[in-house]
């Protein structure tokens, strides 16, 4: 793809640009909720992370899970989590309050010693690489299911029991009466 | 996008990630610091799905055929049931103690102290 | 579409169900007790007691039948059997056997009606067994999820209970913490290897590719971080005896049991496919294994409640079975056996010793002091006495199990050049005599107060689940030879 005709000392092709504004998005929005004061608002800054990640996979050819994480993640578990919000806001008052305390103070350095150790000894010698290894048709649902269904089979029955661990668990935990 | 270096990709992960990881110790909210490990898990999919369709080496001989480029598409569909699987449990532990104590914050957990 | 087309045509392989069988039974013996009590109007326990019972039965005996079958895999590598899975998978049924058979009076005696209990704990062992008996890490992270959210609500199972409810928090959150972190380091060997399965790090690490090598290694350390956390590793260990404490006895008791097995025995596998690595991580893992044996035992000499003492004990454990893992890997024998007879002696000594203490519970209340077991030896002898058996294989006298296993991880670390962690070993199960003691005499102390404090009664239950324990602890010394020999082939 041709560079784009910007001022710029390094070329810079159209699709670079088109993942960098969804990757600022997406990384200003995991910054958003680790930030904000109020639940509801990292709980937001969490969905919209979790639906531009889902175009991201788009970029990537997985269509599937790109609609799958849309469906999944945007749409069941946020609203679990905005349901368990809103229900705590409005009976618990201490819900809100945020203390600041020591602690950003030792976590902020320690993931930016992550960021640089795992950045700089894993990825950056990775750089000038870029092998598409998959066709362009692995993200699609005939070729999931293919998988999913012959050598992935066991997996995906054991997910089954663990679903049922989660639904007979969360009952557990939530029914009124002992 | 073909002119994306999949590096990119990963410096994303990677930075959703230490994100997370730093708003799991900072923040004291039990659903926050749930929704950060979240965002974790998210970046790892991310991370899973990059090495699903780019691959840094030649391709191996591997045992299971479909696995080189199948392998972490099927990761993030585990992933994503498994995360649904523990929001459905963690949302039901945070609710019960809100009913035993009007009061959730992670670290006035106090009954347990040596 | 040529690739997809490829695999259209793939006949599918057959498949080998006696791999499967013990996970298979443990799951289908959970759905048949979870059936059971969705039908069942009134609040009888026996039916689903004598369900679990007889279907982990079944799954013990389908493990331990395999033991001298010869090493084999089956859906597509998902699973896989080989001496070690077997042994393990037989010592996680049984360990949920023994925690069904004295829960059902504990569950009475604390008031906590929940029978979900049973179907919950059986799926968690099915997830322990998947942990341990596969190759593939994607199969061992769904075994682990399994086994960890079966344990943060079973945590969490005294509803009434604020300690209860906090330990299940705390549990969770850093159990999902870990969680991510271990995911984390599969996808980066994923990336590396382009497959889940663990013995493709070694191919992958022999073709010398320079790009490879960070992810490789960063994969192993963040996958080693992760299962740190679950196996309670210094400095990764905060969590466990608050855990401990504030859990109900008798998932405690798992915890500490099935838990750990499933998860040292994943990172031995782990271990022992990131051998080529070991310059990395083995310094790290040196000194983790000092910590781990010590702080826990330093910490445990000023505790005043007995759960937490006992959690303190089990993380000191996990570290000298860190020393065996060390060992076999170092020395490149991959030697399962004395990992194996350690996790065993020491889930037998830890069941037991778990319930002698859920008998402090009655009619609701349950007090985990030391002053609490006072005048035990007086109420229920059989109790006090077991427990001192217990107690003094976790110390390591002599004719235990406790102290054969020891005895075995000291010989490993010396003949892999590991005196350090050895001496460091010995020193702590020093360290370690004057807690257990102080158990032993809080049993035996008979004062006015001790004579007041109330105790459930034995049940037939609790008292076949002591025997057990300390028939298994003792009998050790007979054991020993046989698993080694089948161990070394």
């Amino acid at each position: 793809m041709n560079p784009l005709p910007l001022p710029l000392p390094f070329p810079v092709t159209g699709n670079q640009v088109g993942f960098l504004m969804l990757a600022g998005l997406a990384m200003l929005m995991s910054i958003g909720v680790v930030v904000m004061k109020s639940p509801v608002r990292a709980a937001m800054c969490l969905v919209l992370n979790f639906f531009v990640l889902a175009f991201i996979y788009f970029t990537l050819n997985a269509q599937m899970l790109g609609i799958t994480q849309i469906m999944v993640y945007a749409g069941a578990i946020m609203v679990l989590f905005l349901f368990v919000v809103m229900l705590l806001k409005s009976h618990a008052p201490a819900f809100n309050k945020e203390k600041i305390d020591f602690k950003p103070a030792v976590a902020v350095p320690l993931g930016l010693a992550m960021f640089v150790m795992i950045g700089s000894q894993v990825i950056w010698p990775l750089r000038s690489m870029s092998t598409i290894k998959a066709d362009n048709s692995y993200g699609g649902p005939q070729a999931i299911a293919k998988v999913l269904f012959t050598d992935y089979v066991y997996p995906f029955e054991i997910i089954s029991i663990l679903l049922l661990v989660g639904v007979v668990g969360s009952v557990l935990l939530a029914k009124r009466k002992v | 996008m073909a002119s994306v270096p999949f590096s990119w990709y990963l410096a994303l992960g990677l930075f959703m990630f230490t994100t997370g990881a730093v708003g799991v110790i900072v923040r004291r909210n039990p659903v926050v610091v749930f929704m950060c490990i979240e965002l974790m898990l998210n970046a790892v999919n991310l991370t899973f799905l990059t090495f699903s369709r780019y691959s840094p080496t030649p391709l191996v001989a591997s045992r299971l055929a479909s696995d080189q480029w199948m392998g972490g598409q099927m990761a993030v569909i585990f992933v994503m049931a498994v995360a649904a699987a523990e929001v459905a449990v963690g949302l039901g532990i945070i609710m019960a103690i809100y009913r035993l104590r009007n009061d959730v914050d992670v670290d006035e957990l106090s009954e347990l102290r040596g | 579409m040529d690739k997809v087309n490829d695999l259209y045509n793939m006949t599918p392989p057959g498949i080998d169900w006696m791999i499967i069988m013990p996970v298979l039974v443990a799951c289908v013996t959970g759905l048949v007790a979870f059936l059971w009590m969705s039908l069942q109007k009134e609040r009888d326990t026996t039916p689903m007691v004598l369900t679990t019972l007889v279907g982990m039965a079944v799954s013990a005996y389908t493990a331990f039948a395999q033991i001298n079958f010869s090493n084999a895999s089956t859906f597509a590598n998902m699973a896989m059997r080989d001496s070690m899975s077997s042994i393990l998978q037989f010592s996680l049924a049984v360990i949920c056997f023994i925690v069904v058979l004295f829960s059902d009076a504990y569950l009475k005696q604390k008031q906590i009606a929940f029978r979900e209990f049973y179907p919950l704990t059986v799926w968690a062992t099915a997830g322990a067994m998947i942990m341990v008996s596969t190759q593939n890490l994607l199969m061992m992270f769904i075994g682990l999820e399994v086994l960890s959210i079966s344990l943060y609500v079973m945590a969490g199972m005294s509803r009434y209970e604020q300690k209860s409810e906090e330990s299940a928090m705390k549990y969770f959150l850093l159990g999902a913490f870990a969680s991510a972190f271990f995911l984390y380091g599969i996808a980066f060997i994923y990336g590396a290897t382009g497959s889940t399965n663990l013995d493709q790090i070694a191919v992958a690490y022999a073709t010398g590719n320079r790009e490879m090598l960070g992810l490789l290694v960063f994969g192993t350390i963040l996958m080693l971080i992760g299962l740190s956390f679950k196996a309670a590793f210094v400095p990764f260990h905060q969590w466990t005896p608050d855990v401990y404490q504030g859990a109900p006895t008798n998932v405690t008791a798992f915890m500490a049991a099935a838990s750990k097995v499933a998860a040292i025995g994943a990172l031995f596998r782990v271990l022992i496919a990131a051998a080529p690595l070991q310059s990395y991580w083995m310094p790290a893992m040196f000194w983790i294994a000092i910590l781990t044996m010590t702080i826990p035992n330093l910490l445990a000499l000023v505790q005043k409640d007995v759960k937490r003492v006992l959690g303190f004990s089990s993380i000191a454990n996990a570290g000298y079975v860190l020393v065996a893992i060390l060992a076999a890997v170092k020395s490149g024998s991959n030697n399962y056996a004395t990992v194996c007879i350690y996790l065993v002696g020491y889930s037998l000594m830890t069941l037991g010793s778990f319930a002698v203490i859920s008998l402090t519970a009655k009619q609701g209340k349950e007090g985990t002091s030391f002053e609490d077991l006072n005048g035990l030896w007086k109420r229920s002898p059989l109790a006090a006495g077991t427990l001192v058996i217990f107690l003094a294989s976790l110390i390591g006298i002599p004719p235990t199990g406790g102290f054969f296993g020891k005895l075995l991880i000291f010989q490993d670390a010396v003949g892999a050049h590991l005196t350090p962690l050895a001496i460091v070993l010995a020193v702590n199960s020093v360290i370690s005599v004057y807690y257990y003691l102080r158990i032993a005499l809080a049993a035996m102390v008979v004062d006015d107060e001790g004579e007041k404090t109330v105790s459930a009664p034995m049940t037939p239950g609790l008292q076949s689940a002591c025997i057990i324990c300390a028939t298994g602890v003792i009998a050790m010394l007979f054991l020993i030879s046989p698993l080694q020999s089948v161990l070394h082939r």
